[in-house]
């Protein structure tokens, strides 16, 4: 059978509680929250998308240098961490699903699930940094990575430079995500959330997926390139 | 024309409104109404603008002598510091922070703005920029020009790139926040009968500008982290020395500062709009025209920056294209003046002082905009970019256009927004002075970049003494000028004569409630049943007092 | 109207498909890296990352059930990035297109590699 359409529960007038004094209805609210959310992810969209041009500017006039950066990337951990997003997609969706059927105990199951894969990104990635700062990888004066074909030094600094800025642009956002999640378990551990009154973890589970797609293109943008050779 | 009386001195205490419902600091800096944000705006803006303007002054000053005044370096710091104040600190947010702000809920029926409490962080995040922005000029100030280009930015220059670039990035988030709220309202608020062919112009023209917000913004965000990172860590994907390509910089950063100017210019073209209409009695020509112009300004703006980069080395024909676009991103423009005129053909134009700016704004944005053209060609560019030219045209546009359509606002909806009436002589007056002022400042700047003065140069030649000079003279008119309307308004928020609802006799929702309006702007939401701007064919009377 | 009148609620069974697509497709594109397939490489790859994304948007972000006018916003957002992508792109490319372009001007010379 099709997805579920929820029928709405008895107590409808739970729904206003939350309704601000600006808006008629509930239902304009949720609509106008949706709508704001998904003009922010567009911004989101710009904003990594100025990053993604300068990458595919660089790949295009260095593809020798940018592909011998794949023999410094650890491709494992990569597409682990790749994994564990997804994972962390997965229950998020779960956590909303939860809380459009008021099953508070599996909300605060899934949101906890989400946290500890978010967080577990973030310990790998926060890792990954630091073995590319004891391999010399991070741009400038100190750049010097072992084996690296010397025609490459300069333009590999470029891949890195990018690297470091777009994952560090993404961490900064799980990071926020991570802040979010934990606001939005403290707010079900206090049974705000129902099928009256689900809109927050709705949007910031929008949030949490866009910022797993970025990482949809950062892995074989950045794990992936000369992978065949190395 | 319309008569005005003036409240009886033994009225009793003033109805309620959103200015006198609360008092104290913690209820302006917490409001969540956004005709009070839109008041916090007016202050703070009008304070970055004296302070850009300072720098205009200073700049003026300097230019009168072929050897200029201050040392070059100075000189650098201080043409940088009025570009960073003036394009991120007053242009982007002038109309839509301020005027927006308090009147686009209002004119399509609803309470408040769709996010009311991201309004009120948008106005933090602006001060938050603006402090960074004066910390910036009480150091020292950027060096850099208002465009950040690298290398120089990035390797080079001594002064505060990191500090100015961040007061510019959180301020961009502000506009960002802005858009975003005011594309959501009029998607989702709109009152009952408000279909979107009955929306004033007003609004399409900032529906568009928050389009361009949220869709140009972020790109120069990144653009400047990107410049912030590389001195940092000293070495960069803009340096050559790794094969970082500068010009990469100036694409990523004009993706955004060519539509900016966009944002610039709609809001001030929607309320010409309203202006004309409103004094002209008529149904602006063609609404379905200036409306659709809106949204095709917004969409082609996004094609066609390259057209600042035509002599940095970029292909020849990517530059090709960018200039046929650049011709095809003024016909909406020029479909708006022609609309505009049209207005005003066999309507009963009257010349209130927001008429007189719509006036001038009409001729100095014709000027400027034409005067874009030759700079959208490629082979006169190659004469006219980097010089006194550019200079004249963009400020034509963005002083004589944006400016003046901001003091036409500012005069229509001062006694909606207080309650109270401005001196008329005063304000004929400063729009005189402020035409004679602006004109004699930047016309003769055309004649410079013809001559081939370039610009963002600390000295010139003496035999282009006598066009600085004449117009340094200007801009000490316009300088004071733009004052007078600082002073009188503000007096008479104090002290001026209260008015009712409809002192203009104007069409629109804004008109049908209280002057000043009440915190929710509605007892009841208003169901529209008729079209926009039904001035009908007579002069009709209006409510006073 | 209550608010939730029309929300679709997804079947468990649907996101763990979707889970396990996601999953199945990373793996997929790590192993075909190790293929040499040339300048289809980064073809291959951002197709099955644009089939990724499209199902996480579809289905987990529920953009299936959501207005049209949401779905437009999606799009023009889209657009917009392959404005920017395209036309910053053609420059690059065509500069050599230029018999007169100067050696500095083109990407050659920028780099110490190819």
């Amino acid at each position: 059978m099709a997805d579920t359409i929820a029928h709405p529960p008895p107590h409808e007038e739970e729904a206003d509680l939350h309704v601000r004094h600006h808006f008629a209805t509930a239902e304009q609210q949720m609509d106008a929250s949706t709508l704001g959310m998904w003009t922010f992810l567009i911004t989101e969209v710009l904003f990594f998308g100025g990053m993604f041009a300068a990458y595919a500017v660089y790949r295009q006039m260095y593809p020798g240098a940018f592909a011998s950066t794949s023999q410094f990337m650890n491709v494992k951990i990569g597409a682990a961490n790749t994994a564990v997003l997804i994972c962390s997609s997965l229950t998020m969706a779960m956590a909303v699903r939860a809380a459009q059927l008021s099953k508070r105990g599996d909300l605060i199951k899934y949101l906890i699930g989400t946290l500890i894969f978010g967080s577990a990104f973030l310990v790998v990635k926060a890792f990954e940094y630091h073995e590319k700062y004891v391999e010399h990888l991070i741009p400038g004066p100190y750049f010097n990575p072992e084996h690296l074909a010397p025609q490459f030094l300069h333009n590999a600094q470029i891949l890195f430079f990018l690297y470091f800025c777009l994952t560090g642009m993404h961490a900064v956002h799980m990071i926020v995500g991570v802040g979010l999640l934990t606001y939005l378990l403290i707010q079900a551990y206090r049974n705000v959330f129902s099928a009256n009154f689900f809109a927050p973890v709705e949007m910031i589970g929008l949030y949490w997926h866009f910022v797993d797609i970025v990482w949809i293109f950062l892995f074989p943008l950045l794990y992936l390139i000369g992978r065949w050779h190395w | 024309m319309a008569t005005l009386q003036t409240t009886p001195p033994e009225v009793k205490s003033e109805p309620v409104n959103y200015l006198n419902v609360e008092h104290g600091w913690k209820s302006w800096l917490f409001t969540t109404d956004h005709k009070r944000i839109a008041m916090l705006y007016v202050f703070s803006i009008t304070l970055m603008f004296l302070i850009g303007g300072s720098f205009a002054m200073l700049i003026r000053l300097h230019l009168t002598k072929p050897e200029g005044l201050f040392a070059p370096e100075t000189y650098n710091r201080l043409f940088t510091m009025h570009g960073v104040v003036m394009v991120f600190f007053f242009l982007v947010p002038s109309i839509p922070a301020t005027i927006g702000n308090f009147l686009l809920p209002i004119m399509i029926g609803a309470k408040d703005l769709a996010f009311p409490r991201v309004n009120l962080l948008s106005w933090y995040l602006y001060i938050f920029g603006a402090v960074f922005a004066i910390y910036v000029v009480a150091r020292g100030g950027v060096d850099t020009g208002w465009t950040f280009y690298a290398p120089y930015s990035t390797t080079y220059s001594n002064s505060y790139v990191l500090s100015a670039a961040l007061g510019v990035f959180v301020a961009g988030f502000s506009s960002i926040l802005t858009g975003l709220n005011f594309i959501v309202t009029v998607h989702k608020m709109r009152a009952p009968g408000m279909s979107w062919m009955r929306m004033p112009l007003f609004i399409w023209a900032h529906y568009a500008t928050g389009l361009i917000q949220i869709l140009g913004t972020p790109v120069v965000a990144i653009a400047l982290v990107l410049v912030g990172v590389e001195r940092v860590m000293h070495v960069g994907i803009f340096d050559p020395r790794i094969g970082g390509d500068p010009i990469l910089f100036q694409h990523i950063f004009w993706f955004y500062s060519h539509p900016a100017v966009y944002i610039m210019i709609l809001p001030g073209m929607g309320v010409i709009s309203e202006v004309i209409a409103c004094f002209s009695r008529k149904r602006p020509f063609g609404y379905e025209f200036i409306a659709a112009s809106s949204m095709g300004i917004a969409i082609l703006g996004f094609l066609v920056w390259g057209h600042h980069m035509f002599v940095t080395g970029q292909s020849v024909y990517t530059g090709i294209v960018f200039s046929f676009l650049s011709f095809f991103v003024a016909v909406p423009s020029a479909v708006k003046v022609f609309n505009w005129t049209a207005t005003m053909y066999k309507g009963s134009v009257t010349f209130e002082s927001p008429m007189l700016y719509a006036f001038a704004f009409i001729g100095l944005f014709t000027i400027g905009g034409l005067t874009g053209l030759f700079l959208s060609t490629m082979a006169t560019d190659v004469a006219l970019h980097g010089t006194y030219f550019v200079v004249a045209h963009f400020h034509f546009v963005m002083v004589g256009g944006m400016v003046v359509a901001f003091l036409a606002g500012l005069h229509f909806w001062w006694p909606k927004m207080t309650g109270r009436m401005y001196s008329e002589a005063w304000s004929k007056f400063a729009a005189l002075l402020i035409f004679v002022g602006f004109n004699l400042t930047f016309l003769p700047q055309f004649v410079l970049g013809y001559l081939g003065m370039p610009r963002r140069y600390a000295a010139y030649p003496p035999e282009f003494q006598v066009l600085n000079v004449l117009s340094t003279a200007g801009a000490s008119i316009l300088g004071v000028s733009l004052i007078i309307p600082v002073v009188y308004l503000t007096w008479a928020w104090k002290y001026g004569p209260k008015v009712g609802n409809n002192p203009w006799g104007a069409k629109g929702l804004e008109w049908e409630i209280q002057s000043p309006p009440t915190t929710f702007n509605f007892d009841e939401t208003p169901t529209v049943t008729e079209e926009a701007y039904n001035y009908g064919g007579a002069l009709e009377e209006h409510q006073v007092g | 109207m209550s608010a939730n009148s029309h929300v679709h609620i997804p079947k468990v069974g649907t996101l763990v498909a979707v889970w396990a697509a996601l999953i199945v497709f990373t793996f997929i594109t790590a192993e075909v890296a190790t293929i040499n397939l040339g300048e289809w490489n980064i073809v291959v790859a951002m197709l099955i990352a644009c089939t990724k994304a499209t199902l996480v948007a579809w289905i987990f972000m529920g953009v299936r059930f959501t207005s049209q006018l949401t779905k437009l916003f999606c799009v023009a957002g889209l657009v917009f990035l392959s404005i920017l992508l395209l036309i910053t792109f053609s420059d690059y490319s065509s500069r050599s297109w230029t018999h007169h372009a100067q050696p500095w001007a083109t990407n050659k010379a920028l780099g110490t590699s190819k």
